[in-house]
Parts: structure tokens; C-alpha cells; sequence
């Protein structure tokens, strides 16, 4: 199956990856200091878009906690960068919280070895315990994504009330330095949004290499059928456990990004407001295409940050406009307008033939995520 | 059927490039901006393109005061739950604009207000902050009203060496060299009037707080302080922001039976107190409470009937009986509406921008360093009484005030302070508080 013996569209495609990647990699080239750093913090959050998908999208899993995942990476390297600038002393919100000395759980986060490993297995580690109760037990559903709503609403009480051991509402904040670098440097910035780039770009290979392979056509196959699943021998729950720890590492991972970038973590960014907003990237991006997911959370991001900028006073009634707007008129989301001639072709067929097809259209489709994804989202109601 | 729904596309995507386009002449003042047209192709280079577009017009124009121009930039958060507090405060810095450029501006240069929405979030505000620091080179940024909000505007001040003006009262324990505060410290608010509750009204204190930073360290410092000066806690209490049942914590200050309610809640959890405390039969003339959130604004959202007879400990009344703040009240009200009222932050707020132009008259430019350095000592007529900033942390002299709401809304004086109280916003004037900061 090589390349070139491909319907053009494939090369269109990788073309369009390369094209992707380039502008990515070449932002600081035509973006100013700030601009870049807006863009960094949006290349982060397309992470969590990214992993989400592969939950949704591809497993069929709606999570609606991604919020705690995305925070407990955060904070892990909030604690880090607040114990460097501490400088030995204890941060400032715990002396005026009362404390005397550093909690014992705060100590090995001033290595930043381990405050990262921590910032990418605790969430997949809560993930794993998590999925693995929900779904041994066949909990699943609306019944699951109630269950991330609760892990939401525990996690944001306990940050909030352990104010001497997390800094409360405030959140953690006043950062200098990384690895002795002085985080307020240009220099430092742009090779702290390359970073971010480099992980996007990483994370999306992996995403797709995982939706195209064995394992993802399983996925598929269970968002679609999971009983049809099990019976041909897979075990759904295995499956659903991996993905969600995946998803939950890759939110943990554009948490500790995000840090870096905004320079401030605070319950609130893990509350259940930013958890749904995070849904809301993938549903607007393109559910089932991981392009889609990282547009939807690039463009509805950027879109917040120049309409608040251009209209402070009106700016969330525009957000609110485009989202009734995208979820009426294009069901699909923003990736769905690629699709489009292909899509209103289909339709006409199957208006001529006089009813939907069966279900399973994104079964044996090895042609790519792309396709597969388009398929998969016909099942739901347009 | 497909027609139909080519149209709803067609319409849909004329949406969304017809927002991108507008973002994209809004933004930068100027018309070079637009990335926009291309909205719905879907690449990323093309949102990339439009958030480059829209503000890139601002880079060549330079810093805040070139031209006959100065920009300023105003911070408050326009949406969200603080936007019911905020939006006045932003009001009454608008108004001080105004009325400054009527008077013929700041170094004979008209201000520029830029306003910005913190949206209750923030990172928002962070994020706006360098904003207008780096994009908008504003000469000083007035705005902020939660802690939170301040600590993380805080490093991008300091980062970018801007100038905040913070209009609200605060827990203290801090003092930036790129932050004013024009809103009373602990020892301008709290520290005098459990004093004055010790002297009054009785020595047993019950503390009722929303769970957040501002009553944790508040209440350590009343506990620090009833401890040296003969006072007793009987009960603390910590609600969620956004609490709205106090059935349990009213039977346990029944129980406790305090001479005074010291009460540290904000936004709507203040409400449902006062409205159950008035349902279980309790009184002002039962109970005293004295709250350090509650201004005229908040009367107005709660219900003067609700809460007549109990107290508050502010710096400043709507009805302060000074030649300027009968100026002030009119203007505001002539301005926004005869249903406004004016309050404490929103006096803070005014004043700012007052204090903030005869700093930069004094220093004969915007540039940062000299204003701190010219801002030191300077003093101006407040509605509230004289204020003088001191130039060692950074907050202003104010007259401290304890008052009683009235049937109508407003507040009667019970006392007042001599005169303007030296801040102190690390409490080294008291022995008590030795343990306090550790700083």
C-alpha cells in the first residue's frame, strides 16, 4: 500500500499535514512576543482536545472531567516552578495559610524530573483506578460521564478547601524560573512554545498512528457496537481503560504546558465550567477527526481572546451565537465543511435509496481516521 | 433538501468569516488587519494568520504617551459572577477619565481608555494584562477586584514593569512595587473595627467566611488580634463561594451565642444569609453582625429591608458628607443613572485614576519608574477625605469608617477615625500580628 497508489486526496492530506506543521513550527518567524505566547497556551489546550477525542470520538466515551486530569498535571508543575521560586523558603500562600514547614508530599516536587513524570502519570494513574471500577462494572453511558462530573466537583472542593497545601482559590502562582532559565525571557518563551509545539505535533502522530491501528479499529468498533464487540471476543472495558488513561496523560501533559505559558493554575481551570468547554473544542472541531479537535480548540480559543478583545462588552454573547450557530447549522463541526461535497453526495444517494444504512460503517474502514471518523458520526442524528 | 441545506452552510460560513473579519478591524485600530477572510478554510496557518492580522497594527505605535494621546488600560471583569461588582468600579474609572480629559487631560494629553474584560477567570486576567502592557503599551493599568485576580496579574506587572492600580479592599501581606492599592488595608478596615466591636458591642465573636483567601487570612488576623485584646472566638465557619444554605450554620451561632458575627462572605452567599438570619427570627437588634463585603451596591442586590441595622466597616459612604463627594455622587449619577449608588470600591476606583494623573503631572511623563518615584507622598481631595499614597508600600492614607444600613440603602455613620490611618499592610504596628507575616 504505498503512497502514491492513494486517491489524491491522500496526498492533499499529508500535504496539508506538512503545510500544518511548518506554520506551526515557523510562528515565532511572524508573531510577536504575545501573540506567540496566546498561541502557545492554545497549542496546549489542542492537546487536551486531542486526547479527548480519542475518548470521545473514537471510543464513544464522553468525559466530562478532563478538567481535573488537565489540572492535576498543572499543579504538578505549578509546585515545582512555586518551589523554585520560593528559593528554599516556603511559598508565600502556605506561611499565610498557617503552615510551618513544607507538607511532605510537596518535598519531592522540587525536582523537576519527578514533578513532570507526576504531571503525566497521576492523572493517567487516577484515570486507570477510575476507569478500571467504572468500567469492570459496565458502567457506561451517561452514567460514566455523570461519574467525571462528581470527580470534578471532589476535586475542585479539595483544592479550594486545603488552602495550606494547594493555595485555595488563588491557585499557585509567581513563577521565575525552569531548569534555571528565567521564564519571563523571550528566548525562553519561544523555545517554550516550540516545546509545545513539538508535543501538539507528537501527540496528533500518536493519536493517529493509534486511530489507525488494530487498536483503534477495536475502539471503533466498540463505540459503535459494544456488545458486537465483546461477542467477537474483545473485552470493551481493557479497551476503554487505555484509551481513557491516554486521554487523561495527554490532558496532564497540556496542563504542565499550560502552566508554563499562562503562569497560573486555580481550581477554577479545573472546574466543571472549563471540563464541558473542553468537550465543547471537539463537538465544534469535528468529533471523530483529530484535525477537527485541534482546530476546534484552536479557533474557538483564538476566537475568544480577539472577540473579548474587540467587543469586551459584548463577547460572550458572540461565543454563544457561534456555538448555537456551529452546533445547528453543522453538526459535524468545522471538520465536517472538508468533507462537505462528499458528505452532500452521500446524502443524496441515500435520500435516493430511501433510508440510512447500517451500522457498520466505521468497522472495516482502514483507509484512515479521517474517513472512519466521517463515517462513525453519521450514526448520530444530523 | 440538499438545497436547503447548502444554503444553511453557505449562510453559516458567512457567519463565521464575517465574525473573524470584524475581530480583525476591531482589534488593531487600524485597517491592516484580516486574516479573517479566509475563517472557515480550516487550516491553521489561517488562524495563525488571524490572530497575527488583528493586532498587529499596534507594534509601530509605541509607547503610551506619544502623540497627543495616553493610553490607559482598564481591567475589571465584564462577564462572569464578579461582573455584578465590577462593572461599576469600572464605570466610576470611566467617569474619572472623562472628567480628567474635560479639564484638558494629563500633561496636556488626552487619556485613552482601553477596556478589557477579565471575565472572572484568572488566567484572563493575566492574560489581558499583557495584553495591554505589551500590545496596547498602556502607561497604566487600573483594574482587578478579587485577590486572585491580583495575584496573577501580579508577575506579568512585575514581569513587564507595568503600573496596577487596585481598587478593592484586601487581606494585606503585600506590597508590589508595581502595584497601587487604593482600597484599605487590614489595618484600615478589620483591625479598627473589631476594636471598636470589642469596645461596643461585646467580646465573644462568631467568624463566618466564604472559603477563599481573603476570610481565611482575614480571620487569622481577627483571632491574633481578639487573643491580645480580650476577645474570645466562639465559632468559625467556611462556606463554598456561592453558598446558599445556612440553616445549620444559624442553629450553631444560636448555640455559640456571640456578641457579634464578624462576617467575611462574598457575593450571593450574603443574601441567603441575611434573608434566612431575618426568617429565623434573629434581628440586628438581637445580634450585631459586622460585615467588611457589604457596600451600598450590595444593599442594593439584597434588600435594604433584609439588612437595616446591621453594620458594615468601609472607608467611604455614598453618604460621606464631603464637598467632593456630594461632586462625585451627582457626577456618577448624572452620568449612569439616578438609580446608581456609589460604594467604597467605587470611590477606591476614582480616586486611582486621580491619583495616578497628578502623579504623572508631577513626574512630567508616564514612564513608569518615575511615576512610582513622583507618586510617593502625593495627596488629592477624595470623596472619601484626604488620601496621601505612602510611598514605602505602595497603599494610600484612609479615614476609617463603621456604619449602619438604613431602611433606604444607605448608611449612617457610627464613627469614623480621627483622621486619614497610615496603612500598614504587614501589621508591624502591632505587636500581636509578630507572627503573622513571615516576610
Amino acid at each position: 500500500m504505498s503512497v502514491f497508489s492513494l486517491a489524491p486526496r491522500r496526498v492533499w492530506l499529508l500535504a496539508g499535514y506538512a503545510a500544518a506543521a511548518s506554520a506551526l513550527l515557523g510562528a515565532p518567524l511572524y508573531l510577536n512576543d504575545f501573540r506567540l505566547n496566546l498561541l502557545a497556551k492554545f497549542l496546549a489546550l489542542a492537546i487536551v482536545a486531542l486526547g479527548l477525542d480519542l475518548l470521545w470520538g473514537y471510543t464513544g466515551v464522553l468525559s466530562l472531567g478532563h478538567g481535573v486530569f488537565f489540572g492535576l498535571g498543572a499543579y504538578a508543575m505549578a509546585m515545582h516552578l512555586k518551589l523554585v521560586a520560593s528559593g528554599g523558603k516556603l511559598p508565600d500562600f502556605m506561611s499565610w495559610s498557617g503552615l510551618t514547614k513544607l507538607p511532605w508530599f510537596w518535598k519531592p516536587f522540587g525536582s523537576p524530573a519527578f514533578a513532570m513524570l507526576a504531571g503525566l502519570l497521576l492523572p493517567m494513574l487516577l484515570a486507570l483506578l477510575l476507569g478500571w471500577f467504572t468500567f469492570q462494572s459496565r458502567i457506561k453511558g451517561v452514567y460514566f460521564t455523570i461519574l467525571t462530573q462528581a470527580l470534578v466537583i471532589i476535586t475542585t472542593t479539595l483544592f479550594v478547601g486545603q488552602q495550606a497545601y494547594t493555595g485555595g482559590t488563588n491557585g499557585i502562582t509567581g513563577y521565575t524560573t525552569l531548569f534555571g532559565l528565567r521564564l519571563s525571557d523571550p528566548r525562553v518563551k519561544v523555545w517554550l512554545y516550540l516545546v509545545t509545539a513539538v508535543a501538539l505535533l507528537a501527540a496528533f502522530a500518536l493519536c493517529r498512528y493509534l486511530a489507525g491501528s488494530r487498536f483503534g479499529r477495536v475502539l471503533r468498533a466498540i463505540r459503535d457496537g459494544e456488545n458486537r464487540a465483546r461477542f467477537i471476543g474483545y473485552d470493551p472495558s481493557r479497551y476503554q481503560v487505555t484509551a481513557f488513561c491516554i486521554s487523561a496523560g495527554l490532558a496532564g501533559l497540556a496542563g504542565m504546558l499550560f502552566v508554563l505559558h499562562v503562569g497560573i493554575i486555580s481550581p477554577s481551570m479545573m472546574g466543571i465550567v472549563p471540563s464541558i468547554e473542553m468537550v465543547l473544542w471537539v463537538a465544534i472541531g469535528g468529533r471523530g477527526t483529530l484535525v477537527g479537535a485541534v482546530l476546534g480548540a484552536i479557533l474557538m480559543n483564538g476566537a475568544k481572546s480577539l472577540l473579548s478583545e474587540s467587543y469586551p462588552e459584548l463577547w460572550t454573547l458572540l461565543i454563544g451565537l457561534l456555538f448555537v450557530a456551529v452546533v445547528i447549522f453543522m453538526p459535524r463541526g468545522l471538520a465536517g465543511l472538508v468533507d462537505l461535497p462528499a458528505a452532500l453526495r452521500r446524502r443524496r444517494e441515500r435520500t435516493d435509496a430511501g433510508g440510512g444504512s447500517g451500522g457498520v460503517g466505521g468497522f472495516g474502514n482502514a483507509a484512515g481516521a479521517e474517513a472512519g471518523g466521517a463515517e462513525g458520526v453519521r450514526h448520530s442524528p444530523v | 433538501m440538499g438545497k436547503r441545506r447548502k444554503i444553511w452552510l453557505s449562510a453559516m460560513m458567512l457567519l463565521l468569516a464575517g465574525a473573524l473579519a470584524l475581530t480583525g478591524c476591531g482589534g488593531g485600530g487600524g485597517n491592516t488587519g484580516s486574516g479573517g477572510s479566509s475563517g472557515s478554510g480550516g487550516s491553521s496557518g489561517a488562524n495563525a494568520g488571524g490572530s497575527a492580522g488583528g493586532e498587529s497594527s499596534g507594534e509601530g505605535a509605541a509607547s503610551g504617551d506619544e502623540g497627543d494621546e495616553i493610553k490607559v488600560g482598564i481591567l475589571h471583569s465584564l462577564s462572569g459572577t464578579m461582573a455584578i461588582s465590577e462593572v461599576s468600579v469600572k464605570d466610576a474609572e470611566l467617569l474619572a477619565i472623562e472628567e480628567i480629559n474635560a479639564k484638558g487631560g494629563v500633561l496636556g494629553k488626552k487619556l485613552v481608555p482601553i477596556v478589557e474584560d477579565g471575565a472572572s477567570d484568572w488566567p484572563t486576567f493575566a492574560e489581558k494584562a499583557r495584553k495591554l502592557l505589551s500590545e496596547d503599551k498602556v502607561a497604566a493599568v487600573f483594574g482587578g477586584w478579587t485577590s486572585a485576580s491580583r495575584k496573577a496579574m501580579l508577575p506579568v506587572f512585575e514581569e513587564l514593569n507595568g503600573l496596577l492600580w487596585y481598587p478593592v479592599q484586601y487581606e494585606g501581606l503585600e506590597a508590589s512595587p508595581n502595584i497601587f492599592y487604593t482600597g484599605a488595608t487590614t489595618n484600615q478596615q478589620i483591625v479598627p473595627s473589631v476594636t471598636w466591636l470589642l469596645e461596643n458591642r461585646g467580646k465573644k465573636f462568631f467568624l463566618l467566611g466564604s472559603d477563599y483567601v481573603f476570610p481565611r487570612t482575614a480571620n487569622k488576623i481577627i483571632k491574633a488580634q481578639l487573643a491580645a485584646e480580650g476577645g474570645e472566638v466562639v465559632g468559625e465557619e467556611y462556606t463554598p463561594l456561592g453558598h446558599t444554605d445556612f440553616s445549620t450554620i444559624i442553629s450553631k451561632i444560636r448555640q455559640a451565642d456571640p456578641d457579634v458575627v464578624y462576617n467575611t462572605l462574598n457575593g450571593d452567599s450574603n443574601v441567603a444569609f441575611f434573608k434566612q438570619l431575618k426568617d429565623a427570627g434573629i434581628t440586628a437588634q438581637d445580634l450585631t453582625t459586622l460585615s467588611v463585603s457589604i457596600a451600598e451596591e450590595e444593599i442594593r442586590g439584597i434588600g435594604a429591608d433584609v439588612l437595616a441595622g446591621h453594620l458594615a466597616a468601609w472607608n467611604y459612604f455614598q453618604t460621606t458628607d464631603t464637598p467632593e463627594n456630594r461632586a462625585f455622587v451627582e457626577a456618577y449619577k448624572a452620568k449612569y443613572g439616578r438609580d446608581r449608588v456609589t460604594a467604597d470600591p467605587i470611590e477606591a476606583g476614582y480616586i486611582a485614576v486621580y491619583l495616578w494623573a497628578a502623579a504623572v503631572e508631577k513626574a512630567g511623563t508616564t514612564d513608569v519608574d518615575a511615576v512610582r518615584e513622583a507618586a510617593k507622598g502625593i495627596g488629592f481631595d477624595a470623596p472619601e477625605g484626604k488620601v496621601t499614597i505612602d510611598g514605602d508600600n505602595q497603599h494610600i492614607y484612609k479615614t476609617v469608617r463603621i456604619g449602619e444600613v438604613q431602611p433606604d440603602g444607605m448608611f449612617k455613620e457610627l464613627w469614623a477615625t480621627d483622621g486619614p490611618v497610615k496603612p500598614d499592610p504587614y501589621l508591624t504596628g502591632y505587636e500581636w500580628a509578630a507572627g503573622l507575616a513571615e516576610e
